[in-house]
C-alpha cells in the first residue's frame, strides 16, 4: 500500500469519526453512529498495519488479541452503575500511551529533520508526554474516588497551589533543559513530575465535581492524543485528538454552567468540604411512611421523578422504572426531571434509566420541565441533593448560589428518599428538606420503593 | 397521664376532640385514654370502634374528674367549668383574645390551659395548626353551601339542550380558607379569580389556578404572622371600583378575610350586593366576626330583596364532622407528643418552647397571656421588590452587555491571529500543515458537539474514549524497532490502546440499544 492511499484511508476515516459523533444528536440516529466510528477505527488501524511504515513484530497479535479480551470482557461484565469509573480507566489507559509513545519517540526520533523541526519536535514531545502523564495519574485517581477505592472528599493540602505552581516551574526547567539537550532523564524526571501533578489535581477536587473531572480528563485525553499526532506527524491522530479534546471541553464547559462554576475553580479544587450555611434554616425534616408515599402516588396526577447519585448507589433504577410503569398504566403523567450533573458522569441519570427500561421521551432536562413543577402533584426525589437546594435561588451567601436548580419545592408534595439525616455531597445544608411540603423517607431507596410497590397496583 | 374526652354540649357541635385512630397513637405515647359514652357518634364513631382501640368509654360525667388531661373543641361554657378540677390540663379552642372572662374563670381553677387558636404560624407547628385544618374545611364546605344553594352547574357544558356557561366564582382573602375554596371551586369546573391585599400571595393563588385581580396599588398589606393588617382608605376605595366592576359578573362570592383581634373588614357591602343577578350567592366565612358583608346573619342563611342568597354559617368545620375530627383530633395528637418529648405518658410544659410557650395561655393558675412575639419570623421577610427596570433600561442594558460581548469576541479573534502569525512566522511548513489541520479539527469537533443530546452524554464519552484509542496508529508505527525499550513500550501501548477502542465502542453500543421510546 502506497503513502497516498493510507492517506485516502486515514480521512475516509476522519470522516466516519466526526459523522459518529455527529450522529449522537438523537437516540435513533445513534445506534448507527457507533457503527460509523467501529467503521473508521478498523479502517485506521489495518490501513496502517498494512501501510508502507509498518514494521511487523511477532508480539503485534498476542497484543492485539489480549486488548480485545480485556476490552471484550470489560464492556460486558461493566455495570451501568459502574460507567464513571469505566470511563476514567479508559482515560488513563490512551494518557499512558502517550506516554510511552512520546518516551518512544523521544529514543528514536525521526530522520532527516532541520534544526528547527528537531526543536518543534522536541517541544511536541514533551508536551505530549506531559498532557499525557496528568491524563494517566489524574483518570486513576478518579477511577479510585468513583470507585471509592478512596475517599471522594478533597484533599487539600497545606499551600496546595504553591506547591503546584512549583512542579509546573520544575516541568518547565526539565523542558528547558530537554530542549538543550541534557538527555533523555530530564523527560522521565519530568514524566514524574506530572504524574505527581495530576495525581494531586484530582485528589483535591470534591465528590460532586466529578462530572467536570471526568469530562476534563475526556479532553486531556483527546489532547494528548493530538499531541502524539504531532509528533508523529500523523493527522488522523490530530484530528481525532481534536474532536475528543473538544468534546471532552465542551462536556466540561456544560457541566460548569449547570453548576454556575467557573472551569479554573472546579480545577483547582479543594469546594465543598467546610462550608457554613450562611442562612439559618427554620422548621424540621418531617418523616413520611410508605402509606403516606404510596396514597399520595395514588391520588396524584401529575408525578415527577428526580434522580441522583443516591439512585445510581441503591441501584433503584429498575424499582424506579416499575414504579413508572404501574403507574403510567393508570393513566397518570409520569416524568424524569434530570440535571445536568446529576451523577457522577455526563448524561449518568439517563444510561441508567434507559438501563432499566424507562422510555426515553418521558425523561427530560432541567430547562424543559422546570416551569411544570408548580403543576405537580408529586416529586419523588431519589438520592439527589444539591440540584434541588433551593439556597442557590435564594441565599446569595450559599456556595452553590445561581447555580441553576429543580424547582421541585414549587410542586404541591415532595417526597425525599434519602438514606439519613446527614448532608449531601456537598456537604450544603438544604433547605428544601426542612420546606412545608417536603416528607423525607428514610432509608434505602430500593427497598422503599419495593415497599411502595406493594401498596400500587 | 389519663387523657379524657368529654362529649361537646353545645347543640351545634358535631366535632370530637378524639378519634379512635388519635387514641391509638397516643397510647403508643404511654398515654392512657378515656372517651365520654356517644362522643364520637355525630362524627360516625361509635363507643365500639373506641373500646377496639383501646379507649375506655365512662357513662357519665365523672370524665372530668377521672382525667388529668381534658380535650375538647370548643371552649368550655360555665356548667363545663364548674366540672373542671384543678391541676388538670384542658387543651381546646380557647379564643383568649375575645374571651377575657373565660380566661380569668380558668385561672382561678387553677388549672394549665392551652389553647389550640394560639399555635404560632411557623413551619415546625403546621403539624398542629388547627385553625388551618379547620379553615382548609370550611372553605371546601363554603363552596359546596354555596353550590348547593346556586341554581346551576359550576362547569361549562354544551349540551344537546342547549349551552351552559360556566360559574364565576370570587375568592376574596387567600388564607387557607380562601385557597381551598378555590380549589373546591375549580375541580368542580368553575372560572375562578381570587383578590388579596398581600401581594405575595399571587403565585398561591395562581398555583391552585384561580387568575388573581391585581389591584394597581403600592401597597402591601401582609401583616405579622402571614396575616393581613387593616388596609389604608385609598387602597380601600380602589379595592372598592375593582369589586364594582366585578359583581355584575360574578355568581358566587366567597369572602374569608380576617385581621387578628380586630373585626372583620367590610369588602361586600350592600351596593356589591346589589349589582350581582339573581340567583347569585354569597358565603361569609367571616360571620363570627361581624362578616365581610354587612347584610350577613350570623348562623343564617338569608335571601336579599334581589334575590342574593347570603349565607352566613359559621359552623362549617362542624357540618363536616367526620373530616373535621379527624383533623383536629391529629392536631391535638401531635400537640400531645411535642408535650411529652420522652414518650413516657407525662406532659411538660416546656414554656421555652415557642410553640408550646405561644399556645399555653394559663399555667397552673397563671394566666400567660398574650405571649410574648415567637423568637422565629414565621414567614421569612420578603426582601424589598426588584426595583423594578423600565422596559427602555433593559434593553439599554442588553444593547451593552452585547457590546460587550461582540468586544471581547474581536479581541480573542485579534489575539489569535496574532498568535497564528507569530507561529506561522517561525515555525517550519511541514508544522503549519498538521496545524491547520488541527485547528479545523477542534472547530469542526465544536460544531458537531454542541448538537449532541444532553442524555446521550455518556455514550458520547464512551465514544470518545473509544476513538481515542486511535492512538494505537502511532504505537503500530513504533513496533519492530531495533531498540528493546521502544518495542516492548510500544507493544503495550497497542496493547492499552486496544482495550480501549473495543471496550469503548461495545460499551456505547451496549448502553445505545437500552434507549427505547415508549
Amino acid at each position: 500500500m502506497t503513502q497516498e492511499l493510507l492517506t485516502a484511508l486515514y480521512i475516509a476515516a476522519s470522516v466516519l469519526f466526526i459523522l459518529s459523533l455527529g450522529g449522537l444528536s438523537d437516540q435513533e440516529k445513534a445506534k448507527k453512529a457507533v457503527w460509523y466510528g467501529i467503521i473508521g477505527m478498523t479502517i485506521a488501524i489495518f490501513g496502517t498495519i498494512l501501510g508502507p511504515d509498518m514494521k511487523l513484530d511477532k508480539l503485534l497479535i498476542p497484543a492485539l488479541v489480549v486488548g480485545s479480551i480485556i476490552g471484550l470482557v470489560v464492556a460486558l461484565k461493566v455495570q451501568m452503575t459502574g460507567m464513571p469509573q469505566l470511563v476514567a480507566a479508559l482515560h488513563s489507559f490512551v494518557g499512558l500511551a502517550a506516554v510511552f509513545i512520546g518516551i518512544n519517540s523521544s529514543i528514536e526520533p525521526p530522520q532527516n529533520l532541520s534544526n528547527v523541526e528537531i526543536i518543534i519536535h522536541e517541544i511536541e514531545i514533551f508536551l505530549g508526554v506531559f498532557i499525557g502523564a496528568i491524563t494517566f495519574t489524574g483518570s486513576v485517581i478518579a477511577y479510585g474516588k468513583l470507585s471509592e477505592l478512596i475517599t471522594g472528599k478533597a484533599l487539600v493540602l497545606p499551600g496546595r497551589h504553591v506547591l503546584n505552581i512549583l512542579m509546573t516551574l520544575a516541568c518547565l526547567v526539565l523542558g528547558y533543559m530537554f530542549l538543550h539537550q541534557y538527555g533523555l532523564w530530564t523527560l522521565i524526571a519530568m514524566t514524574i513530575i506530572a504524574f505527581i501533578i495530576g495525581a494531586h489535581l484530582v485528589l483535591a477536587i470534591g465528590g460532586a465535581d466529578m462530572p467536570v473531572v471526568v469530562s476534563m480528563l475526556n479532553s486531556y485525553s483527546g489532547w494528548a492524543a493530538a499531541a502524539t499526532g504531532f509528533l508523529l506527524g500523523n493527522d488522523l491522530l490530530i484530528v481525532t485528538g481534536a474532536l475528543v479534546g473538544s468534546s471532552g471541553a465542551i462536556l466540561s464547559y456544560i457541566m460548569c454552567k449547570a453548576m454556575n462554576r467557573n472551569f479554573i475553580s472546579v480545577i483547582l479544587g479543594g469546594w465543598g468540604d467546610n462550608v457554613s450555611s450562611s442562612q439559618e434554616i427554620e422548621g424540621e425534616m418531617i418523616p413520611a411512611d410508605i402509606e403516606t408515599v404510596s396514597g399520595t402516588l395514588n391520588d396524584a396526577q401529575n408525578i415527577v421523578i428526580v434522580p441522583g447519585y443516591g439512585m445510581a448507589v441503591a441501584q433503584a433504577q429498575s424499582a424506579v422504572s416499575e414504579l413508572t410503569s404501574r403507574l403510567r398504566n393508570k393513566k397518570k403523567n409520569v416524568r424524569f426531571a434530570i440535571h445536568p450533573v446529576a451523577g457522577r458522569l455526563p448524561g449518568h441519570m439517563n444510561v441508567l434509566l434507559a438501563e432499566a427500561k424507562v422510555p426515553y421521551d418521558i425523561v427530560l432536562e432541567m430547562d424543559e420541565i422546570n416551569e411544570d413543577f408548580p403543576s405537580t402533584d408529586a416529586v419523588l426525589i431519589l438520592g439527589a441533593n444539591d440540584i434541588v437546594n433551593p439556597s442557590a435561588q435564594d441565599d446569595p451567601n450559599s456556595p452553590i448560589a445561581g447555580m441553576p436548580v429543580l424547582e421541585v419545592w414549587k410542586s404541591s408534595q415532595v417526597f425525599i428518599f434519602k438514606r439519613g439525616q446527614g448532608r449531601g455531597y456537598s456537604g450544603i445544608e438544604n433547605p428544601l428538606f426542612f420546606k412545608e411540603n417536603s416528607r423525607m423517607v428514610y432509608g434505602d431507596a430500593k427497598k422503599s420503593l419495593d415497599e411502595i410497590l406493594q401498596k400500587i397496583n | 397521664m389519663i387523657i379524657g374526652c368529654p362529649k361537646e354540649i353545645s347543640k351545634d357541635e358535631k366535632r370530637v376532640a378524639l378519634t379512635p385512630l388519635s387514641a391509638k397513637e397516643l397510647i403508643k405515647l404511654g398515654f392512657k385514654c378515656q372517651i365520654q359514652t356517644k362522643a364520637g357518634l355525630e362524627s360516625n364513631y361509635s363507643d365500639q370502634d373506641y373500646k377496639d382501640a383501646g379507649v375506655k368509654v365512662i357513662s357519665s360525667k365523672d370524665i372530668w374528674s377521672k382525667s388529668d388531661i381534658i380535650v375538647k373543641v370548643r371552649a368550655p361554657s360555665n356548667p363545663e367549668l364548674k366540672l373542671l378540677k384543678p391541676k388538670t390540663t384542658l387543651i381546646s379552642f380557647i379564643w383568649p383574645g375575645q374571651n377575657k372572662k373565660l380566661l380569668e374563670d380558668l385561672k382561678k381553677k387553677n388549672v394549665s390551659v392551652i389553647s389550640m387558636d394560639m399555635i404560632p404560624r411557623i413551619s415546625r407547628a403546621q403539624k398542629m395548626d388547627a385553625l388551618s385544618s379547620m379553615a382548609n374545611i370550611a372553605g371546601y364546605r363554603a363552596i359546596i353551601e354555596a353550590s348547593n344553594n346556586f341554581g346551576r352547574f359550576f362547569t361549562g357544558q354544551i349540551t344537546a339542550a342547549g349551552k351552559v356557561a360556566p360559574a364565576k366564582v370570587l375568592v376574596i382573602g387567600a388564607g387557607v380558607a380562601g385557597l381551598a375554596a378555590i380549589g373546591t371551586a375549580q375541580s368542580l369546573g368553575a372560572i375562578v379569580r381570587a383578590f388579596d391585599v398581600r401581594p405575595e400571595v399571587a403565585e398561591q393563588i395562581e398555583s391552585m389556578g384561580a387568575d388573581f385581580l391585581l389591584l394597581d396599588f403600592d401597597e402591601d398589606g401582609s401583616g405579622e404572622g402571614g396575616y393581613a393588617k387593616p388596609a389604608s382608605k385609598e387602597f380601600i376605595k380602589k379595592e372598592m371600583q375593582l369589586f364594582r366592576e366585578q359583581a355584575p359578573e360574578i355568581d358566587i362570592v366567597i369572602t374569608t378575610a380576617l385581621i387578628p383581634g380586630k373585626p372583620a373588614p367590610l369588602l361586600w357591602p350592600k351596593e356589591m350586593v346589589k349589582l350581582m343577578k339573581p340567583g347569585s350567592v354569597v358565603v361569609d366565612l367571616a360571620a363570627e366576626q361581624g362578616g365581610n358583608c354587612d347584610l350577613t346573619k350570623p348562623n343564617k342563611l338569608y335571601k336579599t330583596s334581589n334575590n342574593v342568597t347570603i349565607i352566613g354559617y359559621t359552623d362549617l368545620p362542624s357540618r363536616m364532622a367526620t373530616q373535621s375530627s379527624n383533623l383536629y383530633s391529629t392536631n391535638i395528637r401531635h400537640m400531645l407528643s411535642d408535650l411529652a418529648p420522652e414518650k413516657n405518658g407525662k406532659i411538660n410544659i416546656n414554656m421555652d418552647d415557642d410553640v408550646i410557650r405561644g399556645s399555653t395561655v394559663v399555667l397552673n393558675g397563671k394566666i400567660t397571656f398574650p405571649p410574648p412575639p415567637p423568637k422565629v419570623q414565621a414567614i421569612a421577610k420578603h426582601e424589598s421588590k426588584n426595583t423594578s427596570k423600565t422596559p427602555e433600561e433593559i434593553e439599554k442594558e442588553e444593547l451593552l452587555k452585547q457590546k460587550k460581548a461582540g468586544f471581547q469576541q474581536l479581541v480573542l479573534l485579534i489575539v489569535g491571529s496574532l498568535l497564528m502569525l507569530l507561529i506561522g512566522f517561525y515555525a517550519p511548513p511541514s508544522f503549519m500543515q498538521h496545524f491547520i489541520v488541527f485547528v479545523l479539527s477542534c472547530f469542526v469537533g465544536f460544531q458537531v458537539i454542541w448538537n449532541v443530546s444532553h442524555s446521550l452524554h455518556t455514550p458520547l464519552m464512551a465514544v470518545t474514549n473509544a476513538i481515542s484509542g486511535i492512538i494505537i496508529v502511532g504505537a503500530l508505527l513504533q513496533i519492530g524497532s531495533s531498540n528493546y525499550i521502544v518495542n516492548i513500550l510500544a507493544i503495550i501501548s497497542v496493547m492499552i490502546a486496544t482495550i480501549n477502542i473495543v471496550g469503548g465502542f461495545l460499551v456505547t453500543k451496549r448502553m445505545l440499544s437500552m434507549f427505547k421510546k415508549s
